[in-house]
Order: structure tokens, then C-alpha cells, then sequence
């Protein structure tokens, strides 16, 4: 599986599934990272974590342990 | 009868500007009950009868964050008459999914299309038409920023609530089968306050099955709340557990809701929860392709470019340090004090006790009332008046921060260092702060995002020493520890251990661990502080903390003004023949074990409660000084007497963790929101410094003079179960629900 973690910085890759669940899944899918949407990783955070990806046109931020719950492609 | 019209939507959409811009300055300010979060509601500009209700800002209406919870509650239980939903415009994808929820809940609703301006300059168009067929819901352009538009909503909204109420339509039906997007033309004779999407026939099925099967304990729910049958069983689909309680089905029902929902996700392959969340989410997708036409924008934004640098990975923690040093040079080191400063010893210290004693003594008021007025009211009074510029000057700086969009910056970059001890990356400003004044520092814990960490945070700020602790830590060292610059500076290394060892002991327990609202959040796009907004917000917190932590602070000091200044027979005396010297005489015992049980220690700490600079003073006057200086050097004789080296630092240890000042603790209650909290928070504090003074005590003077008592077996037992307590694993809560992530499996 390759999960949101592992995309470089400035790819961009579509969203296959989430895993997990509860309070973190619903919050990562409100904030608009549900199936079929692209996500760019724009940068990593000085000191290594978190990460800020782009996703429908806005910016977020996103722990990388919680982005490798998410599957791309 | 007054009509509520609710403004609803999500942060950063412009939401604050425009309740200001509707309501003007009749506004009332406060907490919602039981929790931290904000609560702010005021009247319609030149309608007193229509009250706008701000509600806080939410991407959702999940019932995982105390935000999101206190809106449904809200919107359900209160029905107000219409909802604003205020809108992004220039952000249409991810607000339009709130909206998508808003407009289920039987409530007209209006979506304000804000920041318009931006959109028509960047040369984009949406079409409203469309895009309020499409949504169900009457649409307005508006531009609060500029006063465009927010009386139109208003207006717009009134409108539909009294067409709401009059109209007599039915808003509990749930609709049957899959009736997706695009075939609503046939439904244009109702009122435009119905939601238009659907979802996917397997879910609409489910949610029609349900809906049946609830529909009595639904419709005893709804004459309560007025909402629809169809939210309720949306509701329950996704297995939503505020829902699930406030419905109280029996146990056959549940298992049929169960049965249902198992069904639907078994033919679509994914939990409930999730197919709800993206079905709207491609519903909104849709949407936006068929209302809003977007002009090539292949340039790279201003806010990107800044972004570029601030947060770049060499650059940002330098640019970090420097925007903090500039904050607390000019709250604390400058502006700030230099203000309060002034109101503390020139206005409140010499004009106005000048003056009202001339006008006392003129008028031959009794001594004690003389006493009561400069001693008490007077004192009192200036203790808050006093801390007002250094804070206003703080949450000025605080509110351009937050307005440009910085702040989110900060809880960006600092996280990785903070969440290792159940605090936010914005818990840095705080405890920065707080080196200065615990009172703005408390306060400046608003703007962290997360309920859970705002309290902790509250509770731990004021363990740094502040700027009035300075003179205790001077006179112990002064008198114990001539020239030994390490003890001043170890109090900061403990403050900031004190901080880290309760946030890692406290998030494990189950008053911290209750919701674990993950670290996702909105980067907002960087624009230029707006002058009217910034100044408004910095009042208001100004004014909030005068009224709030003013009365305490005002109370307070008057009681210890009064068992300092009377006897038993209530006749006026000095300090050491007082009730509060027999009070401290009877409790002294207590700190007898911390090393300290002389009643002069005791009293003093006491008064540190009105000032921490108070316990120098008070040292000197049941020492027989009338006037010592800041650092008490007249007494330091007798104090290195009476103290050991172990009992000094016991007691300036104690002195530092304890129960901050009444200020401080008058923001404290100001932030909580909630006397059981600050009462949590006060006794956490008091009985964590008795704990470390009497460890530090008792094992110090085990290890210097070998002598080992009962009270050293528990000093040891004591630092025993700190650690298990910081080992032990975290408390989870037992709804399933609220569970922390699974891993993934492994890839493949």
C-alpha cells in the first residue's frame, strides 16, 4: 500500500481509501480527503513533521503518522 | 417575540467580521456553559427584536470536537428561526460541505457567499442562481470586510424564517429512493430552503428504512426539536452517538438500524461514516463544476509566495524566534510594562490613594474605612486595571497574528516539540508570555485549537516564574544563596519541567483524554491584518478580562485585606497580631514538613495570593520593618536564621508552583469557563507544589544528613508514583467511536 507518507514533496497523488476510524478518519475526511481527491504535498514542516499537502484548493496540515493512513496513488 | 438568526460556518470564512458588521456594538461575550469555547451573540442593527447568534467555527457537524457538538446542539435543540451560513467564496469547495449539513436540519438557511471581492479579482464567476437551486438554500454575495452585503443576508434570512413559519410546508418527510442532482427542477414550488442532495440509491434506501423504523421515537424527538425525521436517520447511518443516545431506542430498533447500515456497507465496500462524507463531497464537487467557472490562474498566489519563505525549513524557526522576540519585547519587556508600570505605580500607587486619602482624611472617614478604601478597594482595583496595557498591548499583537494567518503557522512549525506533552505548538506563546505575566498568558491560551490542550495549558502557564516572582527568587538568594546565579535560573528549567511532567500526567487521565481531536488543520491563506477587526478583537478580550477576572481579583483582595488588617474582636492592627497571622500560625504545621512550619512563611506565601511580590514585603513587615526593598535585603539575617539552604529552596519552590496570584487565577476562571475547573486547576497547582517542595525537601536532607524518617519513605513513595504516572499508558475512553487510529496493514 502506498500511503500519503510516502509521496515526495511536490507530487501530487489521488486518494484510494482510508483506513482506521473514529474521531481522527471523520476529521481528515471534513477537512475534504475523501476517495478520488488529489492531494499535493507542498512541504515538510522544519523540524520534520507535520506536513502541508493542498487539497481542494486550501492548505492543511497534517501529521505524517495520520497521513499513512491514508492510501493514494 | 424576538427571532434568532444563527451564523454558522468555518473558520476563517469571514464569520466574526460579519456578526460585528450585523450586530455592532451590542454584543454580549462569554463562554458556552461547561466548555472553553467562545460564545458571543448580540442584536440586528436597528432591529432589537432579532438576536444573531454566533456560533463557533466548524468544518462539520461530526460529534467528535466540543465545537461541532455545542453547534448541533445548538441548531437542533434551540431551533433558531434562520441560519446564516457564511461561506468562503474563495475557498467554495470544502465550505459547501458544511452547508450540505446545515441545510438538513429543517432550519431556513441562507448561504452568504463572502470574500466575493476576492473571487470577482481573481476574475472567477459563480453562478447564485444555480448554485441555490442546486443547494437548497437562498444565496447572497456579500463582503464583510467591506460592509457589502451582511444586511442583505439578514434581511434575506428574516424573510425566510417568516415564510418559513407561515408557509406550512412539511419539512418531516423523508424523501423516497435515489432523486439525485439535477432532477429538482420539479420541486421549485417550494420554499427554497430544502436540501437538494441525495445520496446514492443504496444510502437514500437505507436512510428511508430507517427513517420508518424510527419514526415514533424521531417524532417525540422532533415536537422537542423541530428537526427532521430525515436528519435522525442520516444521522443514525452514521452511527452518530450523541444521536444515538438522544433518541433512546430500544435494543430490537438498534439492531434493525444496525442490520440496515451492515447491509449498505457491505454493498458498498467502506463504513457508513465514510460513504456519507464522501457522497457529499461529491456532491459538492459537482456543484462547483456546474456554478463556478474558474479564469486560468497558473501564477503562484502572494500568500504562496510568503508561505515559500516563513515556513521554509532553514528560515522558519529563525523567523519564528524573531516574530516571538518582537511580541514579548514590546508586551512585556516595553509597551506593555512600561504602561502598566506606570497605572501600577504612578496612578494607582501614588495619584489616586494620594487623592482619595487627602479627600478621606477631609471628610474624617474612620480609620478603617480609610484602610478599606486605599488598602483594599483601591489596591484591588488598580491589581486589574494595572495588568490592562501590558495585555492589550499582547492581544494586539495576539489578533494580528491570529488575522494574518501566521498563528496557524506557528502551531505548523512548534508541533512536533509540543505534542510530546499533550500541548498545541500555540501552547509556546502562552508559557513565553507567562515569563513576563501569568495574566496574558493565560488569556493569550484562546487561540489554541484544541479544548483539551487550551485547559491543560491554562492549568500549567503560570508554573514559569513570572516577572513578580523574581523578587521572592531574589530574596532567598539574597539571603541563602549569595552570588549563586544557578538558583534563579533553575527555576525556570523547573517551571518549564513542572509544565512538561502535568501535561504528560495529565493527558494520560480521563479528564484530558476524553477527545483526541486530531492534528488536521487549516493553513489559511496569509492577508493583511484588518485594522477594525484587530482593534475589536483586542478590546474584547481586554473588556472580558476586567469583568470576568475583575470581580475576582476585587473580592479576593479585599478578604486578605481584611484578615491582614483585624483582629478577632474586629479591631484594626498590623499584620502580625491579625486574623491571618492566627490563621497562619494554626496552619503553619502543614508546611513543617516541606522544612518551613514558621507562621511568618506561612502568612507571607498567603498574601503572595493578592501579588507574588507581596511575600517580600509581608517577611519584612512581621519581620518589624515598616518599608524593605524589592528584594527584602534589610531582613536577610533573620530570614538566613530561620531558613536552612534545603528549607529556602523548599519554600521558593513552593512558592513558585503554587496557586499564582489572584489575577492569574481570575483568568484562569475567565478561560475555564467553569468554577470546577478553576477550583481543579488551583488545587492541582497548590498540591503539586507541596508534592515537589516536600520531595525535594525530605530527600535533600536525607542525602546531607543521612536520616531516614517515615517522611522520607514517602517523599520516596511520592516520587515513585510520579514516575509510574508518567509511564503508565494513557487512559482510553470506552466508546468505540473515539478510538485512535488502527495501522494500516502492512503494504502488500
Amino acid at each position: 500500500m502506498k500511503s500519503l507518507k510516502d509521496v515526495r514533496t511536490g507530487e501530487t497523488a489521488a486518494v484510494v481509501k482510508l483506513h482506521g476510524e473514529g474521531s481522527v478518519k471523520r476529521r481528515i475526511m471534513d477537512m475534504g480527503i475523501t476517495k478520488g481527491a488529489q492531494v499535493l504535498v507542498r512541504k515538510v514542516a522544519p523540524l520534520g513533521d507535520p506536513v502541508e499537502v493542498c487539497v481542494r484548493g486550501y492548505e492543511l496540515s497534517i501529521r505524517k503518522a495520520d497521513a499513512e493512513m491514508i492510501e493514494v496513488q | 417575540m424576538t427571532t434568532t438568526i444563527a451564523l454558522a460556518g468555518n473558520p476563517n470564512s469571514g464569520k466574526t467580521t460579519m456578526f460585528n458588521d450585523l450586530t455592532g456594538s451590542s454584543q454580549h461575550v462569554g463562554n458556552w456553559p461547561g466548555v472553553t469555547v467562545e460564545k458571543k451573540e448580540g442584536r440586528l442593527k436597528g432591529r432589537k427584536d432579532v438576536v444573531i447568534q454566533d456560533l463557533p467555527g466548524i468544518y462539520s457537524l461530526s460529534p467528535y470536537s466540543p465545537e461541532e457538538v455545542i453547534t448541533r446542539n445548538y441548531l437542533i435543540t434551540e431551533q433558531p428561526s434562520a441560519i446564516i451560513n457564511i461561506v468562503d467564496a474563495s475557498n467554495i469547495e470544502r465550505n459547501l460541505y458544511l452547508t450540505t449539513q446545515l441545510t438538513e436540519l429543517g432550519i431556513p438557511v441562507v448561504l452568504a457567499l463572502n470574500m466575493i471581492d476576492i473571487v470577482h479579482k481573481r476574475g472567477d464567476v459563480i453562478d447564485t442562481d444555480k448554485l441555490s437551486k442546486a443547494m437548497g438554500c437562498a444565496v447572497v454575495e456579500t463582503s464583510a470586510v467591506k460592509g457589502l452585503g451582511s444586511k442583505n443576508a439578514a434581511e434575506k434570512a428574516l424573510w425566510l424564517s417568516d415564510l418559513h413559519a407561515h408557509g406550512g410546508h412539511s419539512r418531516d418527510h423523508v424523501h423516497a429512493g435515489a432523486n439525485h442532482v439535477g432532477h429538482e427542477h420539479h420541486l421549485h414550488h417550494e420554499p427554497p430552503f430544502e436540501p437538494k442532495h441525495r445520496f446514492s440509491a443504496v444510502v437514500e434506501d437505507a436512510i428511508k428504512l430507517i427513517g420508518a423504523l424510527i419514526e415514533d421515537a424521531a417524532a417525540a424527538a422532533a415536537t422537542a426539536t423541530g428537526a427532521p425525521t430525515r436528519w435522525f436517520a442520516i444521522k443514525l447511518f452514521e452511527r452518530d452517538s450523541e444521536v444515538q443516545r438522544h433518541l433512546k431506542l430500544d435494543e430490537q430498533q438498534q439492531a434493525q438500524v444496525e442490520a440496515i447500515i451492515k447491509t449498505a456497507e457491505q454493498q458498498l465496500d467502506d463504513d457508513s461514516e465514510s460513504i456519507i462524507t464522501n457522497e457529499r463531497y461529491s456532491f459538492v464537487t459537482d456543484v462547483i463544476a456546474q456554478t463556478l467557472t474558474v479564469k486560468d490562474s497558473s501564477g503562484v498566489s502572494l500568500s504562496d509566495r510568503i508561505d515559500r519563505v516563513v515556513t521554509n525549513r532553514v528560515l522558519a524557526l529563525p523567523i519564528f524566534a524573531l516574530i516571538m522576540f518582537v511580541v514579548y519585547f514590546l508586551s512585556i519587556s516595553t509597551v506593555g510594562t512600561a504602561m502598566s508600570g506606570w497605572v501600577n505605580d504612578v496612578l494607582f500607587g501614588e495619584t489616586v490613594p494620594g487623592a482619595m486619602e487627602e479627600f478621606l482624611l477631609s471628610v474624617g472617614a474612620a480609620d478603617w474605612l480609610q484602610s478599606l478604601i486605599l488598602d483594599g478597594i483601591v489596591a484591588g482595583v488598580g491589581a486589574v486595571i494595572g495588568f490592562l496595557p501590558q495585555m492589550l498591548t499582547l492581544f494586539l499583537l495576539l489578533a494580528i497574528l491570529e488575522d494574518c494567518g501566521y498563528m496557524a503557522r506557528i502551531a505548523f512549525i512548534m508541533d512536533r516539540i509540543f505534542k510530546r506533552f499533550g500541548l498545541s505548538g500555540k501552547s509556546f506563546i502562552p508559557i513565553l508570555i507567562g515569563t513576563g505575566c501569568g495574566v496574558p498568558g493565560i488569556l493569550a491560551s484562546r487561540t489554541i485549537e484544541n479544548e483539551s490542550n487550551r485547559r491543560l495549558t491554562v492549568m500549567t502557564t503560570t508554573f514559569i516564574p513570572c516577572s513578580a516572582k523574581l523578587p521572592i527568587i531574589a530574596l532567598i538568594v539574597g539571603a541563602l544563596f549569595p552570588g549563586q546565579a544557578w538558583v534563579a535560573t533553575s527555576t525556570y528549567f523547573i517551571g518549564m519541567a513542572a509544565i512538561i511532567i502535568s501535561g504528560i500526567i495529565l493527558k494520560k487521565t480521563r479528564w484530558f483524554a476524553g477527545d483526541p481531536t486530531p492534528f488536521v488543520i487549516e493553513l489559511p491563506a496569509y492577508h493583511l491584518p484588518r485594522v477594525k477587526g484587530v482593534a475589536r478583537t483586542m478590546f474584547e478580550r481586554g473588556w472580558a478580562f476586567v469583568k470576568r477576572a475583575g470581580t475576582i481579583i476585587l473580592l479576593a483582595t479585599i478578604v486578605v485585606w481584611f484578615l491582614s488588617s483585624f483582629n478577632w474582636t474586629l479591631q484594626m492592627v498590623d499584620t502580625d497580631e491579625s486574623m491571618l497571622a492566627a490563621i497562619g500560625s494554626a496552619i503553619a504545621f502543614i508546611f513543617s514538613p516541606l522544612g518551613w512550619g514558621d507562621w511568618r512563611a506561612t502568612v507571607a506565601s498567603i498574601t503572595g495570593l493578592i501579588a507574588k511580590e507581596n511575600v517580600v514585603g509581608t517577611f519584612g513587615v512581621l519581620y518589624g520593618f515598616a518599608e524593605v526593598a524589592e528584594d527584602g535585603a534589610e531582613y536577610w539575617p533573620m530570614l538566613a536564621a530561620a531558613f536552612t539552604q534545603i528549607s529556602a529552596f523548599s519554600f521558593l519552590l513552593f512558592n513558585l508552583l503554587c496557586a499564582p496570584c489572584f489575577a492569574a487565577i481570575g483568568a484562569i476562571s475567565r478561560e475555564m469557563g467553569s468554577a470546577r475547573w478553576t477550583a481543579f486547576a488551583v488545587a492541582y497547582e497548590c498540591v503539586f507544589a507541596y508534592l515537589v517542595a516536600f520531595s525535594f525537601y525530605q530527600i535533600a536532607l536525607l542525602l546531607t544528613t543521612g536520616a531516614f524518617t517515615v517522611a522520607t519513605a514517602l517523599a520516596l513513595l511520592v516520587v515513585l508514583a510520579t514516575l509510574y504516572l508518567l509511564v503508565r499508558k494513557p487512559y482510553l475512553s470506552h466508546e468505540p467511536k473515539r478510538k485512535q487510529l488502527k495501522k494500516a496493514p502492512a503494504s502488500t
